[in-house]
């Protein structure tokens, strides 16, 4: 197992290139601050062209289910449309309406993708190519990933817009209401791992996924998890914050320009990051799929890179929330809050004393 | 029947909310103002005149022939059946015996015409309430019910194919063919339809009990067609008052008990399939003959008032038309499904959440410009 077979991984360049600077620069803070500033601009550059691609993939897979075609001119397959999307976005004038708290008004934006940024620090994307393996991984992803509905609230609330106001007080209630559904999912995995550390929930998984591993229990916390970051992230079918056949586009109704793409860019980032915490937490991650005693098929699987096999289970999970918003019609406010306090809360409660019990008796597999 | 206390409610620290004129759920240019509660709904209030073009008025200086083609423009999903309605009326004061294939054909285009606005209703239905994908598959029928329209009329929205005396032209050669193939394409896919939205929990949810109006209440707002029929009040002009050859087909008039979004959902849905029942029936038995009855160059009326109601893919369209005996109407007054429907809205949506108002005004059915006419 973990024997990776191509000579070149993702974790080998990034330590010839930690070796290489050291030599360059010593062991010193000159160092540190590059290896930093490298790995930010590499972050940043990754996730924006990975949202690009999402914008795509997400017009052409509902064009899939609408029974027409999508974008498919420009570029091969329609691929670099969304390039000429955000050229055309650059240039649009970011208006700020005159009545609006100017100074929030244009922070929040900002807000929701620095948030969005901080997250992906923990996530795994292949064998020991991490940047930030911190012993409570699980408990930063949720922290931090909270911090996004101040943005909308302040975006709401500057923008001066009764439309907007309405969208951002619907967001308040629901983040703050679907957060605990997704805490207790994660918990349920934390419980049967014994550790809030995203490299050794992954190493948990090396003989199977949690997924096929915890019985019924986990496949209730799998499915609940995927309900409510579906609504954390706040996209159809609950995308009551833009809801944009009730209030035009909620809380960035009065947004524009790139100030309005940033708002999209947190969005796709955070289908990015709620997949990929699925995927890590529930789908082995970047472990590629085991058969039990099928050898020659489990070192055909091994000969898939870790990157591959994480991107693939997340895109996976991806195309399924996709699938909703295509499919589904929008919950009203009020069935919202239902649906989490008086379903998947008390379901998530009673199902994390299931997985203890599993836990305490070792009945997993 | 009370009204809804419109002087209780003052504007002064009410949380008031424009809907409208430009809104992406009113379907046009309809004005809702709405007094809310954090997300209930105290009070609405509908405010007309965004998109009147005196229809009305510019018909008095038409000729019999002319004026017909207005209505085309007031409720657009139904031309076809705003036209016949003119067209009886004229016909009712020439007093002329209209050729049967005329009568057979104008009946099909009606409820092609009923067929393909119920498919445009049924997609934004869905849109309105948030799925996207149903609009694309309401879209789909449509579109080939509006070639239907473009080979024989030569046009897909404003017909303006009805004339005192019977059509225009006659059919188009391909009509037969490419209706029956319509007609089995709906009947494949409006299972596709139910799949989609009907069945779906949350769909299910937000039209079941919301937008509740009784059957006296409907009776005395002056509802009509399927918003009228889901509260159960028998109120199909077809069965009522045949008009045009209507008497001679065999179909259902659909009612719900309900009064709630979801019956008016059901009554259209059930609508269409009656709808395709009517044209199957006709559509091997279209008569040979004249298409049009003998009228002369210039029509004139003689002195007198006439009424005629039909049925529209929204209610029941009257047209009351006065004659002094010259060559174009006196004065035309239409009796507009929509104006009455739409002013059942308020006492609907009272205690009702932003979300259910529009599922209601959806599940209404408005078209802007047959309100503002």
């Amino acid at each position: 197992m973990n024997h990776t077979i191509l000579a070149i991984s993702l974790s080998s360049i990034a330590n010839s290139m930690h070796q290489s600077l050291q030599a360059l620069l010593g062991d010193g803070f000159a160092l540190t601050a590059t290896e930093m500033l490298i790995q930010g601009l590499s972050l940043i550059v990754f996730l924006v062209i990975l949202c690009f691609y999402l914008g795509w993939m997400e017009r052409r897979v509902a064009a899939f289910m609408q029974i027409r075609l999508g974008p498919n001119r420009v570029g091969p397959q329609g691929t670099l449309q969304i390039i000429a999307d955000t050229i055309k976005l650059l240039l649009k004038e970011g208006l700020t309406p005159n009545s609006s708290d100017k100074f929030l008004f244009n922070l929040a934006p900002m807000i929701m993708v620095i948030t969005s940024f901080l997250v992906v620090a923990p996530l795994a994307f292949s064998k020991d190519f991490q940047l930030w393996d911190i012993n409570i991984g699980i408990l930063y992803v949720s922290a931090v990933s909270s911090i996004s509905v101040i943005g909308i609230l302040m975006a709401g609330w500057s923008s001066n817009n009764k439309y907007s106001l309405l969208g951002a007080m619907r967001s308040g209630a629901q983040l703050v209401s679907y957060e605990l559904s997704i805490g207790l999912s994660l918990i349920s995995i934390v419980i049967l791992t014994g550790s809030l550390q995203m490299s050794d929930i992954i190493n948990s998984q090396s003989n199977g996924w949690w997924l096929f591993k915890g019985h019924i229990p986990v496949i209730i916390s799998f499915v609940i998890f995927i309900i409510a970051s579906t609504a954390e992230i706040n996209r159809a079918p609950f995308d009551l914050a833009e809801a944009e056949q009730e209030l035009t586009a909620g809380f960035h109704t009065e947004y524009s320009g790139m100030k309005f793409a940033m708002f999209l860019l947190s969005e796709y980032i955070n289908l990015f990051i709620a997949s990929a915490i699925a995927a890590t937490i529930f789908l082995g991650g970047w472990m590629p799929l085991h058969l039990g005693n099928f050898e020659a098929f489990n070192h055909v699987m091994d000969f898939i890179p870790g990157f591959v096999w994480f991107m693939g289970k997340t895109m996976f999970i991806i195309f399924i929330i996709m699938w909703f918003r295509w499919t589904f019609p929008r919950l009203r406010v009020d069935q919202l809050l239902n649906l989490e306090w008086k379903y998947l809360l008390p379901i998530s409660m009673i199902n994390t004393i299931f997985i203890t019990i599993i836990a305490i008796y070792g009945w997993h597999f | 029947m009370k009204l809804l206390g419109d002087d209780e409610i003052s504007e002064d620290g009410e949380f008031i909310i424009n809907m409208g004129p430009q809104h992406p759920s009113t379907h046009g240019v309809l004005h809702l103002k709405i007094w809310l509660n954090g997300e209930t709904i105290i009070k609405v209030q509908p405010n007309l005149g965004y998109i009147h073009r005196s229809i009305e008025k510019m018909s008095e200086s038409l000729s019999y022939r002319n004026f017909i083609f207005a209505t085309s423009r007031m409720d657009y999903l139904s031309a076809h059946i705003n036209n016949l309605a003119c067209a009886l009326t004229v016909e009712q004061g020439l007093e002329v015996e209209i050729p049967e294939r005329a009568q057979v054909i104008r009946i099909i285009l009606s409820e092609l015409t009923r067929l393909a606005s119920h498919q445009l209703w049924w997609g934004s239905t869905g849109l309105d309430l948030g799925a996207v994908s149903p609009f694309f598959y309401g879209m789909r029928e449509r579109e080939s019910i509006l070639e239907i329209m473009e080979e024989t009329c030569g046009a897909r929205l404003t017909m303006n194919f009805m004339v005192p005396g019977g059509i225009m032209a006659d059919i188009h050669p391909d009509f037969q063919r490419k209706t029956k193939a319509i007609l089995s394409q709906i009947k494949t896919n409006i299972k596709e339809y139910d799949d989609l939205l009907t069945g779906n929990v949350i769909f299910e949810e937000r039209t079941k009990g919301v937008g509740i109006i009784s059957k006296e209440d409907a009776i005395s707002f002056g509802m009509s067609g399927p918003c009228a029929r889901a509260s159960g009040v028998s109120c199909d002009i077809r069965k009522w008052f045949p008009y045009s050859g209507y008497e001679k087909v065999q179909f259902e008039e659909i009612l719900e008990t309900s009064g709630d979004c979801y019956g008016r959902y059901m009554v259209r849905m059930r609508e269409m399939l009656q709808s395709v029942s009517i044209i199957e029936q006709l559509i091997d038995n279209i008569p040979e003959g004249e298409i049009q009855a003998k009228t002369k160059n210039v029509i004139k009326l003689p002195k007198g008032e006439f009424y005629q109601k039909v049925e529209t893919a929204r209610g029941e369209l009257g047209v009351y038309l006065v004659s002094d005996g010259a060559a174009s109407p006196y004065r035309i007054k239409y009796r507009s499904p929509n104006f009455s429907n739409l002013f059942a809205l308020p006492q609907m949506s009272k205690g009702a959440k932003i979300g259910d108002l529009v599922a209601i005004m959806s599940t209404l059915d408005l078209i802007i410009p047959d309100i503002d006419r």
